[in-house]
């Protein structure tokens, strides 16, 4: 690693590296033109930074605790595990970390309607939340696979007043979703905000999630030096889009002692064709305005990504994480549905959190890497999301497996 | 002279716009594709767009989705476009064929390979989607630089600060997007086009042709008094989704185009 500045991309094109930049329809540039002019101001404005700290401590909640996971330590045998609680944020994810950013830019910027896309659903709630709390109509565009499998956080969006589109195209799920939100963008650009969930699409939204995300990184940094006075040694994330991992690595990039490893969701397994490990089982291309490690056939179409959790399930990856896989400053590996469905019992069982599907991939590779680490080795776990959501998935997979006990 | 600007060109001496018709390669499979690419010359088509197929077409409606699916599930592949192309050329080489789509398979095909291999089999022009002058110097100058044109779209969001920026490379024609939405949507009205058209004549010289809920004889007609190219894609897509075999699919394209051209032929002779 001859690279020192980790952080400061992107350049004035949104590039990070190769990745990321604007590769959308004429008709879109304009409004990314005019969002990044409006958050390099806003980010420098201190009365935007102070009413986005308001929000952050008296709406969400933050800060939120940086918690030692005891009994999951004991349990592996090995580094000492830390968590960083973003499911306790209101909502139950960190998602409203970055729809909070956004919606007072959209305020600012005098918009009048946002839209999102959302998988899981979380960030359709967080983005339905934040629409209600500032008193703006909300549509939310959702895979017709995951309002299937999702159905508390369709409620959920529903009693908080947004609109829920479902889209049938393709297989129903969040990159579907993405594409019908850029095309209600380019019907309406005079009023919508976009607000885009993960740190990918055109630049900045990449950088602008990051940002938003930050937060996360900042707090963990600060928390953890004071209760061990010094960095971890390593960071552990999952990665769908991954704009919780993001949030979480940015403050450490340039801290070169620090491991940084972010978890794909590998569904069945990165050699099968169900998974939904980008950079693992991708690689490069163009999709939803940026350059990026894709899951695609020989000809350059998009391939059906697989996860057991509705929010990992895309076939791109925010482009910052592309470029930090090529240059290696992060580590990626991929994490399976039945090692997170595992990881995911362990927590409930140990720790007394139910935590979401896609933050069980990342305590899978917590679970998997601990035993191997000395026990002053300081690990910290992004705790994404809660559970909440899941119950049905999970369910589901019990039942399957209490099916497939009786048969054997 | 380029086949582009040959076949403008020879319009304007004529007093009438181009009628440029937009369908998917492979819709509703390759052999009626090829069918329908090779008639519509004789159909009065004056300059054929012919969309790539990709499964994540964002600036589209309903209409050229589905068509994208028919042509990907009927095995439609970059490869084959370009042989469909090569196919239309042996017995044609006066109509432009103007290929439009989005990037990702340009990309995975290679660039340099594709520019090469298009300029071959007779490709004329590019649309390129999601490639915005700002990426121009990933397909829109080595395309350039082997003779085949890129050409740009322009939208009612596309404002006079930003428009010099979109036009200094455009080659070919300008397509004017008249509405801000995806294809086959709404329609503008003659006073919006009639504007946009004025405004986009201060600042180049090139065709402009005019697109996006069009799907008339009439209407085509009216825009065609206004502008020098008259683009129709929506409406020609769905009747192949509407027909119950692919020789039907064929023939109503193919009307469907004769009524159009008898539309734009007419609008400016009278």
């Amino acid at each position: 690693m001859t690279q020192t500045n980790f952080r400061s991309g992107p350049d004035a094109n949104g590039l990070f590296g190769a990745f990321g930049g604007r590769y959308v329809a004429e008709t879109l540039m304009p409004l990314v033109l005019d969002l990044a002019r409006e958050y390099e101001a806003a980010k420098a404005d201190p009365e935007f930074l102070e009413q986005l700290a308001y929000f952050q401590r008296d709406y969400i909640g933050r800060p939120n605790p940086l918690y030692f996971a005891e009994r999951l330590t004991e349990h592996c045998g090995g580094a000492k595990i830390y968590f960083k609680r973003e499911e306790l944020n209101h909502t139950g994810a960190h998602k409203v970390n970055n729809c909070i950013g956004q919606v007072l830019l959209a305020k600012r910027m005098g918009k009048k309607r946002l839209i999102a896309e959302t998988g899981a659903g979380m960030h359709g709630v967080a983005t339905a939340t934040v629409a209600a709390r500032f008193g703006l109509p909300c549509v939310i565009y959702m895979g017709a696979t995951d309002i299937e499998r999702q159905q508390a956080n369709v409620f959920r969006m529903k009693l908080l007043g947004a609109e829920i589109v479902p889209v049938t195209a393709g297989t129903g799920t969040l990159k579907d979703a993405m594409n019908e939100a850029l095309r209600d963008w380019v019907t309406n650009v005079d009023d919508t905000f976009y607000l885009i969930g993960t740190v990918a699409g055109p630049h900045p939204y990449p950088a602008m999630v990051r940002d938003f995300q930050s937060i996360i990184g900042k707090e963990t940094k600060e928390q953890l030096q004071a209760k061990e006075g010094r960095l971890p040694d390593s960071l552990v994330a999952c990665v769908g889009g991954g704009s919780n991992a993001m949030g979480l690595f940015h403050p450490f990039l340039d801290d070169l002692s620090v491991d940084i490893i972010g978890v794909e969701a590998g569904g069945h397994g990165v050699h099968t064709d169900k998974h939904a490990a980008s950079l693992t089982g991708g690689i490069p291309g163009v999709l939803h305005g940026n350059r990026t490690y894709l899951l695609q056939d020989a000809d350059g179409q998009i391939t059906d990504a697989h996860s057991i959790s509705a929010g990992l399930d895309y076939p791109g990856i925010g482009p910052e994480h592309a470029w930090l896989h090529e240059v290696k400053r992060v580590k990626y590996v991929s994490i399976n549905d039945d090692e997170a469905l595992a990881a995911f019992h362990t927590t409930c069982r140990l720790e007394g959190i139910i935590p979401a599907l896609e933050t069980a991939h990342a305590l899978a590779e917590a679970i998997k890497r601990a035993p191997t680490l000395p026990k002053d080795h300081l690990m910290v776990v992004c705790l994404s999301g809660r559970g909440d959501k899941d119950m049905q998935t999970v369910m589901s997979h019990m039942a399957a497996a209490e099916h497939q006990e009786k048969l054997a | 002279m380029s086949r582009l600007e040959q076949r403008f060109a020879d319009l304007k001496a004529e007093g009438r716009a181009a009628l440029v018709t937009f369908v998917t390669a492979g819709d509703p499979g390759y052999d009626a594709s090829l069918a329908i690419l090779k008639g519509l010359p004789a159909a009065g088509a004056d300059v054929i767009e012919l969309g790539m197929p990709f499964t994540d077409p964002m600036a589209d409606g309903v209409a050229i989705q589905l068509a994208t699916l028919r042509a990907l599930d009927a095995g439609q592949t970059l490869a084959k476009t370009l042989q469909m192309v090569r196919e239309f050329r042996v017995d044609n080489s006066t109509t432009p064929i103007v290929l439009m789509g989005y990037y990702n398979p340009i990309h995975r095909f290679g660039v340099e390979a594709f520019v090469a291999q298009a300029h071959e089999a007779g490709v004329d022009g590019l649309i390129i989607v999601d490639l915005p002058p700002e990426h121009d110097a990933e397909l829109a100058t080595p395309a350039q630089a082997a003779g085949i044109d890129f050409i740009r779209l322009t939208t009612p969001t596309t404002d006079d600060a930003r428009l010099p920026r979109v036009l200094e490379r455009s080659s070919g024609f300008v397509y004017y997007v008249s509405v801000a939405g995806v294809t086959g949507a709404g329609s503008a009205t003659n006073e919006h086009v009639s504007e946009a058209i004025e405004r986009l004549r201060r600042h180049t010289k090139l065709p402009i042709s005019v697109g996006f809920g069009i799907r008339t004889p009439e209407h085509a007609a009216a825009v065609a008094r206004l502008a020098d190219g008259v683009v129709v894609g929506s409406a020609l897509v769905d009747k192949i989704a509407h027909a119950q075999t692919h020789k039907q699919a064929v023939d109503d394209v193919l009307e469907l185009c004769s009524a159009l051209a008898q539309g734009v032929h007419k609008a400016r002779l009278n």
